[in-house]
């Protein structure tokens, strides 16, 4: 829980953004729980949503002569996040014990990390728009989880229960390094597809995976830094942005009305939009700090962290690259296709089968996600196939059946994806017409019935065109190729 | 031949192997004689769980399946957590506590083939020097029940002093296994930390806190401290990943050439005259043996009084937090809210010497103390262990007192508890540079009262072996270790 020196960060060099003549200073600290198995020093499982108490064994309970042993996992989780911000991995770091009496630490302290973390310094990187922002990481230490209190269900009691207790976590420290409501979110959202993508973090936010506590503080430019309160547990996107922006204006109308920002932590209630101050600076404990004595200094030998750097996936901010300059996708498209690894492989994959890059592109970001989005199905459980979609795109590309047929068709593949394109294309008559002889036909008697509309066009009304066309597709319900359509009408009317 | 209880773990061993006595015959007369007792050295024992392990031991021994100790008797202190015997600490913190699982050591001697007999008393939380700390009352010196038998182990030196078992385990974190041994007469030895498995040791300090026996001679307590010892490292993390050995190997060597250092500190002002004179006596029965005598210095002795009070401390404030009556052990009756519950249940469960160490601890590592107190502590602690390292370049292992004086009164330290503290200045050292150390009866005070006098021996890391290897054969030559106080033969 260490908190950056943050008297010497100067302003940002591109002049931020300002509200109410105040510049905005976001640091971040995230909770991210790790994909181990068992808890960061013993061997009970971390699977959530278990009965309360019924994973918690004689350490976690912190019974007399229980002892902690470092789960190896949750280290390796820690050197994954190293390498893919681009931190220094501690060769040796130490635990600490943070001392605080409560119900749900059941020792009476956490085990942490304070002097000397494990991850030290890297940034993460993220566009904003089309400019570049880079944030920069103080450290991430592992850590384990405190268990839970339940005020809800007991009356004149509190339930404790211990499933939590000792779940391995890595606190990720930011520099003070965002200016806005929309960095922030925007570093909230890098960092967890980077969590997410190396697969040390599931990143689910509802169920407390991935926990994020806003510092913000303002000042006016130039000035030194203001004092600064911290938002706690945000577990959402879109709380984050409310949170700090009633946070921000809150502090101005503070300032602005004379008074001074007190030092405080501060939760945010979803259902008024509001924060309010938990406790103040006065109330901050005593921890007692030390080195764990249970626990000698965690050593971490070079030959390791080179094994598992061998093992790390593409990042994704690598792969957004190779979609740009393999593939020759715009920025935007790369970065679109790489916000989950199951997004890129199914775009790569589709791209395999049919060859039509900006195609698959196109089809995977709309018509693709927003079925998925209107399921509410991550793409990994997506009822077409790769293959399929190729299969569909191809058909597409080499003028068969037209884009919007090819909406009709992916719709019926959806709810019956075992059915062959061609045999939909049949039943449903949806082949292009690509027959010239027929096309011009069609539109000898669209320009027939549409006399004014001719005389429009010849008299300058580029307009005019476009409904001509309209109404030979419709004519043609839809099968006209619509190239070709375009080519003869231009003929015709020439 | 001797009486069943005056027989040390070898021959017991031999006797139980060749049938000529049985193992519920043997538990059953140690059984009868806990009974008896009247030091206090026992919080706990259970007959049916005792002989239903003799039963099982005799059919291994009757079956040819007989392990390294099968049917010998041992008593654990009470810092040992066990299912068969509650285990407190010696603290109301914990009164009628039933751990879930054994600690390390428990599991081994009962894989050795060890016969539980109960549980020993203690300083609560091993925290003191006399046993008087004791929740459930103060053990006696079997020597003389005026006086202390030391402690923290002081029910585990009683309870083989009184021949009330034939070994014992005790803990040691800054001499709490030396002392008391030397103080009623018995031969105890603290491993090299982390020799012995923490696991399921009640912590005091526990980048101190190691477990070791006591028994009657080195033999014996090589014997055990055999069956104890072993990497942990699946539950303990400062387990040592040194291989399990049998420390008798080296028993019978000749200690002839062995260099035996005496650092002056150890000597200096404040140590009996009759403490002094014994050692000299052991001395000269050594170089009978052989072995050389070079005088060395430690010169951070002292500093080891404060250093081990400012650290032992830190450790046990944050190690007994855990206490805090929400999960189990003592628990106020009524509170208003969950700060009295805390406030109460732990004002209630702890006793006076355990709160001054909380406190203590709590203090030395505050904001803005931490380093004055702390770190400086630590820093010295590695400047004693360095004492050391320059010690063993002239010397192969250490000889001096274990405590300035024998037994001291009942009662007559309470009242000046700094003095109790200044007693520790020479097992201190040994615990705050992680060495093995054992203490060995070489003497009777002849004044008013008879008590034993114990010798220390210091080794370097991992050589238990050449620690017992000399009081082994200083043991072959003397009978201090075969002596049993006369109260021992009034529970027949």
């Amino acid at each position: 829980m260490s908190k950056p020196d943050t008297k010497s960060i100067p302003s940002a060099p591109n002049d931020p953004p300002l509200v109410q003549g105040y510049e905005v200073v976001i640091g971040f600290e995230t909770h991210a729980q790790l994909l181990t198995h068992s808890k960061i020093f013993s061997r009970a499982s971390t699977q959530f949503g278990a009965k309360p108490n019924s994973q918690a064994c004689a350490v976690d309970l912190a019974l007399p002569g229980a002892l902690p042993v470092m789960n190896k996992r949750a280290v390796e989780c820690a050197i994954r996040l190293g390498l893919a911000l681009g931190s220094h991995v501690a060769h040796r770091s130490v635990f600490a014990r943070k001392n605080y009496f409560y119900p749900d630490l059941p020792k009476g302290y956490q085990i942490s990390q304070f002097e000397i973390p494990v991850v030290q310094g890297g940034e993460v990187s993220f566009f904003m728009g089309t400019t570049p922002k880079s944030v920069r990481l103080v450290r991430a230490h592992l850590e384990e989880d405190a268990g839970k209190s339940l005020h809800e269900d007991f009356v004149g009691m509190s339930g404790i229960d211990l499933n939590r207790a000792g779940t391995p976590l890595l606190e990720i420290v930011t520099e003070p390094d965002m200016r806005s409501s929309q960095e922030a979110v925007a570093y909230a959202k890098e960092l967890h597809k980077i969590v997410t993508w190396i697969q040390v973090c599931d990143g689910n936010m509802q169920e407390g995976s991935f926990r994020c506590d806003a510092n913000v503080s303002v000042r006016k430019p130039g000035a030194p830094l203001g004092t600064r309160r911290e938002i706690k547990n945000l577990n959402s996107f879109k709380f984050m942005q409310q949170a700090i922006d009633f946070e921000v204006r809150w502090q101005i109308e503070q300032l602005e009305d004379g008074k001074a920002i007190e030092q405080a932590t501060v939760l945010f209630d979803p259902e008024s939009g509001e924060t309010r101050a938990m406790r103040t600076k006065e109330d901050a404990a005593d921890y007692r700090y030390f080195p764990d004595p249970d626990l000698p200094p965690l050593v971490i030998a070079p030959q390791w962290i080179d094994e598992i750097r061998g093992s790390m996936p593409e990042l994704p901010r690598a792969m957004a690259q190779r979609f740009v300059s393999t593939y020759g996708l715009p920025e935007y498209d790369a970065t679109t296709l790489t916000q989950s690894q199951q997004m890129a492989s199914y775009f790569e994959a589709t791209v395999a089968a049919c060859g039509q890059a900006k195609l698959a592109s196109n089809w995977i970001m709309g018509e693709l996600s927003r079925r998925l989005n209107e399921a509410d199905l991550e793409i990994d459980n997506c009822p077409v196939s790769a293959q399929i979609l190729a299969e569909l795109i191809s058909t597409i590309a080499k003028g068969e059946i037209s884009n919007n047929s090819g909406k009709i068709i992916l719709d019926a593949l959806w709810t019956d994806p075992s059915t062959k394109i061609s045999a939909l294309i049949e039943s449903k008559g949806l082949k292009q017409v690509n027959d010239s002889g027929a096309l011009e036909k069609l539109i000898d008697e669209v320009l027939a019935a549409n006399a004014d509309n001719v005389a429009q066009f010849k008299a300058g009304k580029e307009k005019a065109f476009n409904a001509l066309i309209g109404q030979a597709m419709k004519a043609s319900k839809g099968q006209a190729n619509p190239q070709q359509l375009t080519e003869l009408l231009k003929k015709k009317l020439a | 031949m001797s009486e069943i209880h005056d027989l040390s773990v070898a021959e017991l061993s031999s006797a139980l192997r060749s049938k000529t006595l049985g193992a519920v015959e043997v538990a059953s007369h140690f059984l009868d004689r806990i009974e008896k007792d009247k030091l206090g050295s026992f919080l706990s024992h259970n007959p049916d769980v005792t002989l239903q392990m003799a039963k099982a031991s005799q059919e291994r021994i009757d079956t040819n399946q007989a392990r390294a100790l099968e049917g010998v008797p041992i008593a654990h202190k009470d810092v040992f957590v066990t299912k068969d015997f509650p285990s407190t600490a010696g603290s109301k913190m914990l009164e009628g506590y039933r751990s879930s699982f054994d600690a390390t050591v428990v599991t081994k001697f009962a894989q050795a083939g060890c016969v539980p007999l109960g549980k020993l008393n203690c300083d609560e939380f091993a925290m003191g020097s006399s046993n008087e700390n004791s929740a459930y009352g103060p053990v006696l010196n079997p020597w003389d029940l005026n006086a202390v038998p030391g402690g923290s182990s002081g029910g585990s030196a009683a309870a083989v002093s009184a021949r009330l078992t034939p070994a014992a385990t005790g803990t040691d974190t800054g001499g709490s296994i030396r002392q008391p041994a030397s103080f009623c007469g018995v031969t105890g030895i603290k491993p090299t930390y982390g020799r012995a498995s923490r696991y399921g040791m009640i912590a005091y300090a526990s980048s101190l806190d190691q477990a070791g026996p006591m028994a009657k001679d080195a033999l014996d307590c090589a014997l055990l401290l055999s069956a104890m010892c072993g990497p942990d490292l699946d539950r303990d993390s400062t387990s040592l990943d040194a291989p399990e050995e049998d420390f008798t190997k080296q028993l019978t060597q000749s200690i002839k050439g062995l260099r035996i250092g005496l650092p002056k500190e150890f000597f200096a002002e404040g140590l009996d005259a009759e403490v002094k004179a014994a050692l000299e006596q052991a001395k000269s029965v050594l170089m009978g043996l052989g072995a050389e005598f070079v005088n060395i210095t430690l010169p951070k002795t002292e500093l080891s009084i404060p250093v081990y009070y400012i650290i032992a401390p830190a450790e046990a404030s944050s190690n007994l937090s855990r206490f805090d009556g929400v999960r189990y052990g003592h628990r106020a009756k009524e509170y208003s809210d969950l700060m009295e519950m805390y406030k109460k249940s732990r004002a209630e469960g702890f006793g006076a010497e355990v709160k001054k160490r909380i406190m203590t601890g709590a203090y030395v590592l505050s904001h803005g103390y931490y380093d004055a107190y702390y770190l400086q502590a630590q820093k010295i602690r590695r400047m004693i262990a360095e004492d050391f390292k320059l010690a063993f370049r002239d010397c192969d292992l250490i000889m001096g007192p274990v405590a300035p004086s024998t037994a001291w009164g009942l009662g007559e330290k309470t009242a000046d508890p700094l003095s109790s503290y200044l007693a520790d200045i020479f097992t201190l050292p040994a615990s705050l540079a992680g060495l093995p150390a054992m203490s060995v009866p070489c003497g009777m005070s002849k004044s008013a009262k008879r008590l034993p006098i114990g010798m220390q021996l210091i080794g370097n890391y991992v050589q238990e072996s050449k620690l017992l290897n000399v009081a082994h054969q200083y043991q072959l030559q003397t009978q201090w270790h075969t002596m049993s106080p006369a109260l021992s033969g009034d529970l027949k």
